[in-house]
């Protein structure tokens, strides 16, 4: 963990990590007897819905395609070959509604050769129809019209990570050339979009040039590698508050997904292992190769983590991952670290009031009175907070919670605040 | 899954920079203790009773008003000992003990606790004591009076009063290097200006106050005071000696930068102190009391949030 330095005149500059020289070898995890497959789409097999395809003791292959109801569109890529052990509901962040299949893993290994004969041919349709669990977790639905659609113009593929102590996708970048270089030119050829830029830290500049994307820098401090900061320094667009990056026609892509996506045309295979960093108690980092649905728990296992009550387990970096409640939480295709804490050390949030300190005002990076903002945030008033206290410009970094003297969750106020006006939005919409 | 092990789960981030009020309150304590050791040393076991009395009687205000209240204990923050002890400094030490308790009770419940405790506070809760009792008992800060028992081998007329009474010829006696050192009287822990500058530089270097606030603070009664001063050189004191008399050094640092009644953008900050500053030699110059930064800085909390308006533009607003 970073601590507030002695001497803090100026705010603190926190960078992310950079992958280290020799570039490390992946740890491979075995395939485990049993994987999570998480479908986005609520399970509902007594609803109003199209008659479940899906049943408990289906046999799966590796790579078929997984559909939960008939003529669905939503999907997930088996990662093994199995049988299906249960279906049963699964309820995310924020209220959103999964359905998780377990699978049982059979010895023998067989390869579904479904999409095989359809890669040889690369369209748009078909990206759509298998590739869009793919690890990297690509937008296809974004630019599924492919040229005829006006909206998005430019994609932007991340060379960095999101989030500090991540190097899952500079690995990417060194390790994977090939795949990265397919991968640009399938998505130049599917999307008809000629605007492709590989953002990267200017250390991997040359990786980054090799891909034949156009090459922008990133600052190696933190929050740079986040869509909005990135739109504003590196395509030197400003994203309006309220409105999304790819409102304004760019696609954030990341650089493992772009790889996936060329693996995938290139082999004739749906590629199923996702590279991620474990990042341990202590802090060090390990990279890591799963396949996707592993149980975390078997990751913990095969790197020797010991596992306590009251420790946090963290899907994601420290400044933007999502907490989990279960060791048997399954890697899914955009988990790009799994982090550990140790309850001991745990730094927690508390109910103390904002003193106005102003550090929050100091380092966030989109210039929000968060002093302000909290306050109105705290007695409920979102929608003062978001018409005058710039909600809508927040771009999620976590920098203020980070560095808050109360400790106040205010990222969390934040992220509440808006879930709560979207819901009042869509029930006012409904209700019109 | 019943003996599923139970985990910590919150919302991002799960880093945090280690930092507390707890922190920058005893940060605030060990700034302020060069210039009150000297106070101690200078006015002796008076002025510890006084800083003492002060000190305990703003924690146990602070307690009983959290027990009323039912609220959570506060004392633990350290915000309450912070105010016993900035208020016990600029008393005079020679107060009586029910003017201190008096002043702690306005400080601590009148000035913070009743707008919802730390953070809450419009004005500096310090001074919002030290005003009401400055004005109801006037006599007990008048520092040639309180102070007449008190030969300490400096000249014990109280600069400031000479200043207003006598003029610039009064106070050709105070050099500057004298009145840094302390050689001046004055409330217990203002004198010092040597240890205040100390204090006050090792909590912006720290980042525990806000420099912008301090520096335009001092820069605001610098050039005042030397507009009086060019104007009228015989009626109207330099710069200087408006810099090292009176309470200007401990507010600089430590009263006009308190947090909750200060703003935190840049703008703002800069307008906030140099308006303090300007206050503070007009209040002294043509107003009527001696030393007006007790005022000035009361002055300028209350336009703190109107200045607190004027902010950068936020990432992608539009209008």
């Amino acid at each position: 963990m970073i601590k507030r330095p002695f001497i803090s005149l100026a705010k603190p500059r926190i960078e992310y990590e950079a992958l280290d020289v020799t570039l490390p070898e992946p740890k491979m995890i075995q395939t485990p007897k049993k994987v999570t497959l998480l479908l986005n789409e609520p399970f509902e097999p007594f609803g109003k819905k199209n008659a479940v395809v899906l049943k408990k003791d289906d046999s799966v292959k590796t790579g078929q395609k997984l559909s939960l109801y008939d003529g669905s569109d939503a999907y997930v890529i088996s990662s093994v070959t199995g049988t299906i052990s249960s279906i049963s509901s699964f309820l995310g962040e924020f209220g959103r509604s999964y359905t998780a299949i377990d699978i049982d893993v059979a010895e023998d290994e067989e390869m579904d050769e479904a999409f095989k004969a359809l890669s040889v041919e690369p369209t748009m349709d078909i990206a759509k129809a298998y590739l869009s669990e793919i690890p990297g977790n690509p937008p296809i639905s974004l630019f599924s019209n492919g040229s005829a659609s006006p909206s998005i113009d430019s994609i932007v593929i991340c060379g960095v990570d999101s989030d500090l102590l991540i190097t899952a996708n500079q690995h990417t970048l060194v390790s994977d050339e090939k795949a990265l270089q397919k991968g640009v030119s399938i998505l130049k050829q599917l999307t008809g979009i000629e605007n492709i830029i590989m953002a990267a830290p200017e250390h991997l500049m040359q990786n980054a040039g090799l891909s034949g994307a156009q090459v922008a820098v990133v600052d190696a401090g933190y929050p740079a590698t986040l869509p909005r900061i990135m739109m504003q320094n590196v395509l030197g667009k400003i994203v309006p508050a309220g409105k999304s990056c790819e409102d304004m026609g760019v696609c954030f892509v990341s650089a493992e997904a772009v790889a996936s996506l060329g693996m995938a045309f290139d082999q004739g295979q749906i590629p199923f292992s996702k590279k991620f960093n474990l990042i341990k108690k202590d802090g060090t980092s390990v990279m890591i190769s799963a396949r996707v649905g592993t149980p975390i728990h078997e990751i913990f296992s095969a790197c020797d983590v010991t596992v306590n009550e009251k420790d946090r387990i963290i899907l994601g970096g420290p400044m933007t991952g999502s907490s989990i409640y279960s060791e048997n939480h399954p890697i899914q295709p955009d988990t790009h670290a799994v982090m550990i804490q140790d309850g001991k050390t745990l730094p927690l949030v508390s109910d103390y009031p904002c003193i106005n300190c102003g550090e929050c005002v100091r380092i966030c990076p989109a210039k929000i009175a968060v002093n302000m903002l909290v306050r109105f945030l705290e007695a409920g008033q979102y929608e003062q907070a978001a018409e005058e206290y710039d909600l809508y410009s927040c771009v999620e970094c976590g920098l203020c919670s980070f560095v808050c003297v109360s400790r106040m969750p205010i990222l969390h106020y934040i992220k509440l605040a808006k879930y709560e006006l979207g819901r009042i939005i869509t029930a006012e919409a409904t209700n019109a | 899954m019943l003996n599923q092990k139970k985990f910590i789960v919150s919302h991002a981030p799960f880093w945090h920079d280690g930092g507390t009020v707890t922190a920058r309150s005893y940060n605030m304590i060990a700034a302020v203790l060069p210039a009150m050791l000297f106070g101690f040393i200078s006015y002796g076991m008076p002025a510890v009773g006084v800083v003492s009395l002060s000190t305990s009687s703003a924690i146990v205000w602070e307690l009983l008003f959290n027990k009323i209240s039912k609220r959570t204990v506060s004392i633990g923050d350290g915000n309450a000992a912070v105010i016993g002890i900035l208020f016990g400094m600029l008393l005079p030490a020679t107060s009586p003990w029910w003017l201190v308790i008096t002043g702690t009770f306005v400080s601590v419940v009148i000035g913070k606790q009743i707008f919802g405790g730390i953070g809450g506070n419009p004005f500096n809760p310090v001074l919002i004591g030290l005003a009401i009792l400055m004005v109801s008992w006037k006599d007990f800060f008048d520092f040639n009076e309180a102070l007449v028992n008190y030969d300490l081998g400096f000249a014990m007329a109280y600069p400031l009063a000479s200043l207003k009474h006598f003029g610039v010829s009064a106070i050709s006696d105070f050099s500057a290097a004298d009145l840094l050192m302390g050689q001046q009287s004055g409330g217990i822990g203002a004198t010092f200006g040597l240890g205040l500058i100390i204090g006050g530089i090792y909590l912006i270097i720290r980042g525990f106050i806000r420099w912008e606030i301090s520096v335009s603070f001092l820069a605001g009664i610098v050039v005042t005071a030397l507009f009086f001063n060019i104007s009228d050189p015989a009626r109207y004191a330099g710069p200087v000696f408006h810099l090292l008399t009176g309470y200007t050094l401990i507010g600089a640092f430590f009263l006009a930068t308190e947090d909750s009644s200060s703003p935190v953008n840049f703008i703002p900050m800069l307008i906030y102190g140099a308006g303090a500053g300007i206050m503070t030699v007009l209040i002294r110059n043509i107003g009527a009391y001696f030393d007006g930064v007790v005022f000035a800085i009361l002055l300028m909390n209350i336009a703190n949030p109107l200045l607190d308006k004027i902010r950068p533009k936020a990432l992608g607003k539009v209008v």
